[in-house]
């Protein structure tokens, strides 16, 4: 491994551990809201039970995504010092706007967790929601920074000199919209089918049953919700893509040829030599409806592209078909779930939608890291979009494949150490938890 | 408004050293506290930072976020060339943030505890080390830009003793500014004479260090008597710091209140980091050969600072409020909770 793949590979670690946590970070407090709400309402000491279980969950995962953040903020500049040094004072406003809303988040995540019972109860209650408002603004400031290298803007670029910037109209580039929609969407499904899992696993063991019950529904609402809007948005950001990348675009669907009534291409394994994909299903014409809203326009395939601009397009293809293939699976349980509500409660009983929901835990954030992977992977060999290459922007440092495999260790050992706690805290919900013993 | 960029991002150095430092040596205190009364240290002190810990934190990330935006070329030329303390930091703030939390949200208590106080403290120790090391080689004038090989760009850069004393020193200064602090929070007098001993020794610790930083900076040519000494408000801040510290021991044995003494403490820090910066300002880098990086000079470009400048002032509207509020009630009702 050479030290550019090592300080690319750190990277995509750390930011594809950061997302978990901060997906986690920024979702969960709306679900804390809704329960602690119906505990104020209605004084059922089952929603003030899990408001509190949650909040402890939150907490570590707000740490863990706190200081990961803060290794993120510095390793922007250990490991792409050049792309910093140009980047940094164009793409800087929605990070320095996002200091302050993590700043607010700390604030009310102080409030929230040491309040109980000290502030008046509704005051209490404001600060969750806080911290779930601002961790979402963070959020889309973030994905805003990143929708930038994607679809640079607020500055001319004159002979390799970064004229005339405009910090404001960098951060809302065109991609920002349509990037920080789709993240919003897929943290709330991705965050709210893990946590639904965990709590139809633990009904389907017959524990707390009525504790897990509530929690379920929070949960399960919010990411069914997300798992029917996320379709909608996807197609907004393919268009988007296509757009603006069209690189990206042929990379995720394997297009290898520029043609009319492209198809669309689901599966199959790209051969980049050859120039085609083997064992592919092909839909005829909807690649080209898809992208431009009609079955014969062409649609920019890989061709066009010249060889040293081409993104990798196996990693492309697969992760984009990896979380289209899983956001459809969790469309599917959604519609079942709002069936069940709807038209058939007696589903509800029956153990095959829980079983399904347990099936799903990890879907959303496989797909989360699928559809990261496709937009940064899919903008190679590119870190500023047609401006500054990967390979021009990182540091002259040697040796960075030793700090890739420390970070490594560390990421491991944390994630190890974050699911041995999260075992450990639902463990205990009997003896912390259960006001119903006869249950 | 470049200089209100700047006034940011020294106020922001300024906090992280006070808040967050004092953080960092609630654990450097649990360090070097005997076996037998740890468990009582670990309580008051969790008590005293829990709600605020991660705000604390906050200041670095301004800090960075300022240098990265406002001054590209100083946040690139620092972390390019202090690569590997940079790193240890950052290991130090993930073992340290993420160990804390774990051992107050593990909902079994056993022997993980023990694990998560061990790496709770040494990286307490370990992360305002580097700082201090970090710090200190900025101005050292060791940074070397056109190195070619790996030991003189990247490793003594910032291996030497100036930086490795005032690592020390930072740890020294974050220990006592903790235990000064927890003064206050204690309820019986034997643990605040317990509190003062360790504020008396990680005060005579500074000093020992702040000695040993000018025997280091004096036998590897670094000017630093110049730096302190070489103009009137340098002189001014150090008198300032020396006479608040002899009116914060006497009004400490007198048993005077505690809000004062912090209040002191603060001031010293603050005397001191004035008195280091204000000379060179607005160089904050000093690299090998003389040159400098300046935060005049080396600033982004006016629209780029005009809009920093702007989303600093309508964060504070935000922040400092909630920050004071969130403070003063926690200081309010202490020891009302857990």
């Amino acid at each position: 491994m050479n030290d550019f793949i090592a300080a690319r590979s750190q990277m995509a670690l750390s930011l594809g551990f950061h997302i978990v946590f901060s997906c986690i970070g920024m979702v969960m407090p709306f679900f804390m809201a809704v329960a602690h709400f119906y505990w104020l309402r209605t004084n059922d000491v089952v929603y003030r039970n899990i408001t509190k279980a949650w909040s402890k969950g939150v907490a570590i995962f707000f740490a863990t995504g706190a200081v990961s953040g803060t290794v993120l903020s510095f390793e922007l500049g250990l490991l792409w010092p050049e792309f910093m040094k140009h980047a940094g004072p164009i793409f800087g406003m929605p990070f320095s706007l996002e200091g302050t809303a993590f700043f607010i988040e700390a604030i009310a995540l102080g409030f929230f967790l040491y309040g109980w019972g000290r502030f008046n109860k509704w005051f209490h209650w404001f600060t969750g929601v806080v911290v779930g408002v601002s961790g979402l603004v963070s959020g889309i400031l973030v994905v805003a920074a990143n929708a930038w290298m994607n679809s640079p803007a607020g500055f001319d670029y004159v002979n390799g000199q970064y004229l005339n910037i405009d910090p404001i109209h960098a951060m809302f580039n065109d991609a920002w919209f349509s990037q920080a929609l789709h993240m919003c969407i897929a943290a709330f499904a991705a965050t709210g089918f893990a946590v639904a899992g965990i709590h139809a696993l633990m009904i389907l063991k017959k524990k707390n049953v009525r504790f897990h019950m509530q929690s379920f529904r929070i949960a399960a609402v919010f990411a069914c919700v997300a798992a029917l809007l996320q379709p909608l948005s996807g197609d907004i950001s393919a268009k988007d893509v296509a757009k603006r990348q069209p690189a990206k675009l042929a990379a995720m669907e394997a297009h290898f040829h520029t043609e009319a009534a492209a198809p669309l291409i689901v599966g199959g394994i790209p051969d980049s030599k050859a120039k085609e994909v083997k064992y592919a299903l092909k839909l005829p014409g909807m690649l080209s409806f898809m992208v431009h809203s009609d079955f014969h326009t062409p649609v920019t395939g890989l061709d066009k592209i010249p060889e040293q601009d081409q993104p990798p397009v196996a990693i492309t293809h697969y992760a984009f078909q990896v979380m289209v293939g899983l956001g459809m699976l969790m469309l599917a349980i959604s519609l079942c779930y709002f069936v069940a509500i709807w038209k058939k409660r007696s589903w509800l009983q029956n153990n095959w939608l829980l079983r399904l929901f347990v099936l799903a835990t990890p879907m959303g954030f496989i797909a989360v890291e699928a559809g990261w992977t496709v937009t940064e992977v899919g903008r190679q060999p590119w870190i500023i979009n047609g401006i500054m290459r990967t390979a021009d922007a990182v540091t002259p440092m040697p040796g960075i494949v030793y700090s890739f495999y420390i970070f490594t260790a560390v990421y491991i050992s944390l994630s190890l150490i974050v699911t041995f706690l999260l075992y450990r805290q639902i463990k205990m919900v009997d003896k912390l938890y259960d006001v119903s013993p006869s249950f | 408004m470049i200089y209100v960029v700047i006034a940011y991002l020294w106020a922001a150095i300024l906090l992280y050293i006070l808040l967050g430092g004092a953080d960092f040596g609630a654990g450097i205190i649990e360090l070097f506290t005997s076996s037998k009364n740890k468990q009582y240290t670990r309580t008051t002190m969790y008590q005293a930072i829990g709600p605020v810990w991660e705000a604390n934190h906050m200041w670095l990330i301004i800090a960075i976020v300022v240098l990265f935006v406002g001054f590209p070329e100083i946040y690139t030329t620092i972390s390019t060339h202090l690569h590997i303390p940079l790193v240890i930091m950052l290991f130090g703030i993930i073992a340290r943030g993420t160990a804390f939390t774990f051992r107050h949200y593990d909902a079994v208590v056993d022997n993980m505890q023990k694990v998560y106080n061990k790496i709770f403290v040494y990286s307490s120790f370990v992360t305002p080390f580097f700082l201090g090391v970090i710090a200190a080689s900025a101005v050292s004038g060791r940074i070397d830009t056109g190195a070619g090989d790996f030991l003189s760009a990247y490793i003594f850069s910032w291996l030497n003793w100036f930086s490795i004393t005032v690592g020390f020193f930072t740890v020294a200064i974050c220990g006592y500014l903790a235990a000064i602090f927890i003064i206050g929070e204690t309820k019986d007098n034997n643990s605040r004479i317990r509190f003062i001993r360790k504020a008396k020794q990680m005060n005579l610790a500074a000093v020992v260090f702040g000695a040993l930083v000018f025997w280091a900076a004096h036998s590897e040519d670094i000017p630093l008597d110049e730096w302190l000494f070489g103009n009137a408000v340098g002189v001014i801040a150090l008198i300032a710091a020396l006479l608040s510290l002899v009116l914060l021991w006497y009004l400490l044995l007198k048993k005077g209140k505690v809000y004062i003494i912090r209040v002191l403490a603060g001031f010293q820090v603050t005397m001191i980091l004035l008195a280091i910066t204000l000379r060179h300002y607005p160089n904050i880098v000093i690299l090998k050969g003389g040159q400098y990086l300046s935060l005049m000079e080396h600033a982004g470009q006016e629209k780029t600072i005009w809009s920093l400048a702007v989303a600093l002032l309508l964060g504070s509207i935000f922040i400092l409020p909630a920050l004071f509020y969130l403070i003063y009630s926690f200081q309010k009702n202490k020891g009302q909770w857990h």
